[in-house]
């Protein structure tokens, strides 16, 4: 490793060489499987996990004579997508092959879009600690996937699987506006969380339906001009990306202060090893000699579908965002979490609806995330529904049990999925609240702790907890605590 | 653009064609000549022309989304040298 890395104040990412500081510049190519029943040339179905090469047709397998033809809700998923990243659709766009050989490809080309994409300059907003960043989309376009190789197997062949083969996917190139792994990481769950609000890319990454090329290079700071940029191929989760930055930023800071160069080279990350290296066998992929595909025409997009797709957008986490602190009274920070999964403000939007907010947002933030965390397990996968979490706020908020007696109440909702009403009256959960009853506990540890009312009155403060918790232990923790208070308060003036 | 027998090599080795050395003069000389032939359309100034990606003035032709094919694994493996009941087996491609 070459001199640490720091975050300075300011949030700015450094890598201090032996001569200077250094600045990392990250642009990324994401690749995102478009959410559709279909492929994109062929009618073949895009299920992820099917038995192998059973979601193939003539036309996935290149067979002589075969030709595409396009899936038209491919094309408007990806004018939704350009739209929902403020970009600007191309009225006029082509399809082209991107030549190159790999047993997984077996046109001996993908059909990409290279001069004219479907969707020019959009940006995303990014929340950083420090404040927000905007992104730069250099463009999207839509293009083939290739099928899958499977090395392990046997240990003398590579084994095919074409059922990705012809599945639409979206690039989406941003400006080499990244500085940081952390800016990398926010950003690819910026992007994530439009396209799944969106509809567009179900962003799962363990089944690759998410991937990034990652780009990087590295400039002393203050330059202005870029570095020699390396591109690591086909990283597959947030971590991957931010661990290949991290090594292959300090690579590159060590090669240029011993005087060497940057080759402009295609790399490999290594998970196991944690580090990049040159991939030679993508010697020759720059050159891939793009050229129009003979086998389609230009695709021409109409004005009034792109009015269509726009008046019938959802609303998007910037603009849910903005709502929520505007009518809930969130916090920009609790805005961001509860936003940041649609399916964790629907479930917000359903409590609320007929619950306190207060109680509602530090229910989901605390027990519920820690439930789901400790679990593993999704927001629409826990027992304790939007319902019954409405359920329970409702009986802290009427005073029925406290905020005690509802922690016990949500880890048996959490478990069982049985209905907080129900826990709470089978177990005799409720509240004391009525005030006669409470006094007479009340009076009754005043009785027997003469002494400590004594020194209570005569300035020992402190003392007013344990008589609280007296009352508790007597009611067996149901007095409702803001009662007690009020009563012990009279009683010990 | 002149060709010379590195751009040959090059080329071939992309397009996966093997070229005998004992062709490449010949292909070097026949490639120039053609090469020469085409270029005389760079005598035209097209600077404000846009590049014609096609020749037939009508749209893209679309299909719905819909599953309409798939599910012939026997006769999409049926051609393969090498294959399994699930896959196509090809020589092992390291990285």
């Amino acid at each position: 490793m070459v001199g640490k890395v720091m975050n300075k104040a300011e949030g700015k990412y450094i890598i201090n060489g032996e001569k200077g500081k250094w600045e990392v510049v990250i642009g990324l190519e994401v690749h995102a499987q478009v959410t559709s029943n279909s492929k994109l040339f062929s009618g073949s179905a895009t299920k992820f996990g099917a038995d192998p090469n059973t979601q193939v047709s003539l036309v996935d397998s290149a067979f002589p004579g075969m030709l595409p033809v396009i899936n038209e809700y491919c094309v408007q998923q990806a004018i939704k997508t350009g739209l929902g990243l403020n970009a600007k659709i191309n009225s006029y766009s082509v399809f082209d092959r991107k030549n190159y050989f790999y047993a997984d490809l077996p046109q001996g080309y993908q059909i990409s879009q290279y001069k004219n994409p479907i969707v020019g300059e959009g940006k995303i907003t990014l929340d950083l600690q420090e404040g927000t960043k905007t992104i730069g989309i250099e463009r999207l376009h839509l293009e083939q996937d290739a099928g899958k190789s499977i090395h392990d197997l046997n240990p003398s062949n590579t084994y095919v699987d074409l059922n990705r083969s012809g599945v639409a996917l979206m690039e989406i190139v941003s400006k080499p506006d990244l500085r940081s792994p952390e800016e990398v990481n926010v950003y690819i769950k910026k992007l994530r969380s439009i396209m799944r609000y969106l509809g567009t890319c179900d962003g799962n990454m363990q089944e690759g339906s998410l991937r990034a090329d990652v780009n990087i290079s590295v400039r002393k700071e203050g330059e202005k001009k870029l570095g020699t940029r390396c591109e690591i191929k086909n990283v597959n989760s947030i971590k991957f990306m931010q661990m290949a930055i991290v090594y292959e930023a300090q690579r590159q800071v060590k090669l240029l202060e011993s005087g060497k160069k940057i080759d402009q080279e295609t790399r490999l990350f290594d998970t196991k090893k944690n580090e990049t290296r040159s991939m030679r066998s993508k010697e020759d992929a720059h050159d891939y000699r793009y050229f129009p595909d003979p086998d389609l025409l230009p695709l021409n997009i109409d004005k009034n579908l792109i009015e269509k797709i726009k008046s019938n957008l959802p609303e998007l986490p910037d603009q849910k965002k903005e709502r929520f602190i505007k009518d809930y009274l969130l916090s920009n920070y609790e805005a961001n979490i509860i936003v940041s999964e649609k399916e964790i403000s629907d479930y917000f939007e359903e409590v609320v609806k007929t619950s306190d907010v207060k109680l509602a947002k530090n229910w989901i933030m605390g027990d519920l995330f820690a439930s789901l965390n400790d679990k593993n397990i999704s927001i629409t996968q826990s027992k304790v529904t939007a319902k019954k979490m409405a359920q329970l706020i409702d009986s802290i908020a009427s005073g029925v049990i406290s905020g005690r007696t509802a922690k016990e109440v949500f880890e048996i909702v959490k478990e069982t999925g049985e209905e907080p009403k129900k826990i709470i009256e089978t177990q005799g959960l409720q509240q004391k609240s009525d005030p006669k009853e409470l006094e007479k506990i009340i009076d009754k540890i005043l009785e027997d702790n003469k002494d400590k009312v004594e020194q209570y009155k005569s300035g020992k403060n402190k003392l007013f907890g344990f008589f609280v918790g007296q009352v508790m232990k007597l009611s067996s923790g149901k007095a409702n605590p803001q009662l007690v208070n009020e009563i012990l308060k009279k009683k010990l003036k | 653009m002149s060709i010379d027998k590195d751009k040959i090599k090059h080329v071939s080795k992309l397009a996966r064609i093997s070229v005998n050395d004992k062709k490449i003069d010949g292909l070097t000389k026949d490639l120039t000549s053609i090469f020469k032939f085409i270029e005389q359309l760079n005598e035209l100034n097209t600077d404000k022309v846009e590049p014609l990606s096609s020749i037939l003035n009508e749209p893209l032709r679309t299909r719905e989304d819909k599953i309409t094919d798939g599910k012939m694994r026997e006769k999409i493996l049926e051609n393969s040298p090498q294959k399994n009941e699930e896959f196509f087996i090809v020589p092992k491609v390291i990285e």
